[in-house]
């Protein structure tokens, strides 16, 4: 293809958005995907990282339906008394608000990054990685309490099925593990963009944060339904 | 499905690369919807609603919370088909994944009722 031919392409107007346009973003000689390639690594980690916790979530759908034993009671294993009330399931909802108040937050981030404000996108990044950073806190707080007090193994517990304790350590710490990372990441990113680092070479890795963050929060959302609730 | 892709854009933002800005009152909305939605999927919990309505209710707001979560937060909806297919089409594979080991965690379960249990 000749030179001319490749300007004429480009200055073509873009496909409408139906089943034609996704052919023709297949199927011209451009690239298929008209994003960054950090976002479109990133969708593409995110597609594999859905398939490993869709692994966890189904080997636990597979024990819970085959266990004999009948399975511990969530909403009281995970129940506090706060102030003299027996709250069943509190901390957990209370992890859940926090993780979606983080997702508000990093939402808020990436619209600041794209308009221009460096300020308030660090002061939304930080307070996203905070959010983030005091989840994690409170899972450890979980863990302890069930390790030490309940007595909970990966291998046994005494409320019933021994299933129980494997599947949990395995999901919730997969997904602690996640929100970690991204604390980490947002905290990197946070920092250089408030250094100036991306002034000139747009604020896409905003973005590219926010979609890992908002990915962990929406694992979450299935953790919460099918671990805890159900 | 096609027709609603390009109806909330900031007119002046056509070309795809460069992001679209939405008003931050849309992120607000939705997360207000998101605690609301949390809550009854709690409340669902705490009132002790059991059996098959348990199970429908909780399945419901996970799915709006994850909708909502993919289409708004991550920007599903102002991307083009040619990413939605790619993300949504892998995961069919896992639906079928989840019905086969659905199906063999009831042969296991049953199988162990025979063999463990004496008449």
């Amino acid at each position: 293809m000749s030179t001319d031919d490749k300007q004429e392409k480009a200055a073509a107007p873009i496909a409408t958005d139906d089943w034609q346009g996704a052919v023709s973003d297949w199927g011209s000689d451009k690239q298929v995907f008209n994003m960054p390639w950090g976002k479109l690594m990133m969708w593409l980690f995110l597609l594999s990282d859905t398939f490993v916790f869709s692994v966890f979530l189904i080997g636990y759908m597979n024990v819970r339906m085959s266990s004999m034993d009948s399975w511990p009671l969530t909403s009281e294993v995970f129940a506090l008394t706060i102030a003299g009330h027996h709250i069943p399931l509190v901390l957990i909802a209370i992890m859940t608000f926090i993780l979606i108040t983080s997702s508000g937050t990093m939402a808020m981030a990436v619209n600041f990054a794209y308009r221009g404000d460096r300020r308030k996108t660090v002061l939304f990044m930080t307070a996203t990685a905070l959010l983030g950073a005091s989840f994690v806190g409170m899972q450890a707080f979980e863990w302890t309490k069930l390790i030490v007090e309940e007595g909970v193994r990966p291998w046994g517990n005494p409320m019933g099925s021994a299933q129980f304790g494997a599947t949990f350590f395995m999901i919730t710490g997969f997904h602690g593990l996640h929100v970690t990372a991204g604390v980490i990441f947002l905290l990197v990113i946070a920092r250089r963009v408030a250094r100036g680092h991306y002034e000139g070479k747009g604020y896409h890795i905003v973005e590219i944060t926010g979609l890992y963050w908002h990915f962990v929060d929406l694992v979450w959302v299935f953790i919460f339904a099918l671990f805890y609730l159900w | 499905m096609s027709q609603i892709t390009n109806k909330d854009v900031v007119p002046g933002e056509v070309e795809q690369t460069q992001p679209k800005l939405h008003p931050i009152s849309l992120y607000l909305k939705i997360w207000a919807l998101l605690f609301v939605l949390s809550t009854m999927s709690y409340m669902v919990d705490y009132f002790e609603v059991q059996g098959l309505l348990r199970w429908t209710l909780i399945l419901l707001f996970m799915s709006l919370k994850a909708g909502l979560i993919i289409t708004i937060f991550m920007h599903v909806r102002w991307e083009r088909l040619a990413l939605k297919l790619v993300l949504f089409l892998p995961p069919l594979a896992i639906v079928v994944f989840i019905s086969l080991m659905a199906i063999e965690g009831d042969y296991t379960f049953v199988n162990r009722l025979f063999s463990f249990i004496s008449v």
